[in-house]
């Protein structure tokens, strides 16, 4: 296994991006200002760890919610893997398709694995403003969970930043 | 689940007001599960518990909180409830166990049917799930162990400490009774 990458630290601008979130719409970073965004990288659609991990945070959008934080899920497969994923999973928030140029955000997020040809499973928690507060790259095979995101999320309200 | 880098804890600490315990207070060494009743692994993991408990005896103490994954399980929800309501009424261990003894029969029904099997009183039952009564309960420990460092079912620790390594009966065994030390 390769060595997990190094993600942008926090303080730093996040690099915008616009991703197609449905055949016909795409969804840029630009569009969350104002509001907290929760960056979730994962390797592929369909992998048992990947649905674990994104049907917890199904679980939790209430949660992230009470933040006034949007969810966004970014792979690397194409839209129609992503839709027929979501269906399946019951996932209700946007799948972003980093397909091409493939992994062009990841890279930009400093989150690709060039020899797998996927991302890293990655998460960024981004403020109101488009500030990087916090980045965590975990062991690809290693659910995450949802502890950091929410600690995340509290500091930005502490900061009276959300 | 599979091995972490990083050290989780329980942040809720065991009650014994609070929660679902079957050992003594003063046992050598707790367990706690986060489980959800459709979920396959926990299942694959009650026979586990019930064997480590069987050769613990006195010495573990063991506790069960809710994890139902919705999302996935769309019957999990409400078979933790039915749990949570047969506890209002002294059952909850024999309904947590017939629950994983049938986990692919967890249909309002068959929970209906479960608590007639175990004489509860069944008006209070229906009702409390009618209203979801118990759905405050179960979120909190569903959140608790979110915070814990809860992320798939079945999720264990040990004395406070997230138990990273397999479930399979002899290195839960094993891991408690380094813990018991």
């Amino acid at each position: 296994m390769s060595p997990r990458a190094t993600p942008l630290p926090p303080g730093t601008k996040a690099p915008d991006f616009e991703l197609a979130s449905t055949p016909d719409q795409t969804l840029s970073l630009a569009d969350f200002e104002g509001q907290p965004v929760i960056l979730a990288f994962y390797p592929e659609d369909w992998s048992p760890v990947c649905s674990d991990q994104l049907a917890l945070y199904q679980e939790l959008l209430p949660e992230f919610q009470r933040f006034g934080a949007e969810l966004l899920g970014i792979s690397v497969d194409g839209i129609w893997s992503h839709l027929a994923f979501a269906r399946d999973r019951n996932l209700h928030f946007p799948l972003l398709a980093d397909f091409e140029p493939k992994g062009e955000v990841a890279r930009t997020y400093q989150v690709y694995r060039a020899k797998e040809g996927t991302s890293e499973r990655a998460l960024y928690v981004i403020d109101a403003d488009g500030i990087v507060r916090w980045s965590y790259v975990s062991p690809v095979g290693v659910n995450p969970g949802a502890d950091g995101i929410l600690h995340a999320l509290e500091s930005l309200g502490a900061e009276g930043a959300a | 689940m599979s091995k972490t880098q990083w050290e989780a804890t329980l942040t809720l600490p065991v009650s014994e007001d609070r929660d679902h315990i079957q050992g003594p207070a003063e046992a050598a060494v707790t367990l706690v599960e986060y489980g959800d009743y459709e979920c396959p692994y926990c299942g694959a993991a009650y026979p586990m518990i019930k064997e480590v408990q069987e050769r613990m005896g006195e010495r573990l103490r063991f506790v069960f909180r809710n994890f139902p994954i919705s999302t996935s399980h769309p019957h999990a929800e409400q078979a933790a409830e039915a749990a949570e309501a047969a506890a209002t009424q002294g059952r909850f261990w024999q309904m947590h166990d017939l629950l994983y003894e049938n986990q692919q029969r967890l249909g309002d029904e068959d929970l209906r049917s479960y608590a007639e099997q175990l004489g509860l009183e069944v008006e209070p039952f229906d009702q409390e799930l009618a209203e979801h009564v118990h759905a405050p309960r179960v979120h909190e420990d569903f959140m608790s162990g979110v915070r814990s460092g809860v992320n798939g079912t079945p999720t264990f620790y040990i004395n406070g400490s997230r138990h990273d390594d397999s479930y399979d009966a002899e290195t839960l065994l094993a891991a408690l009774e380094r813990a018991a030390e």
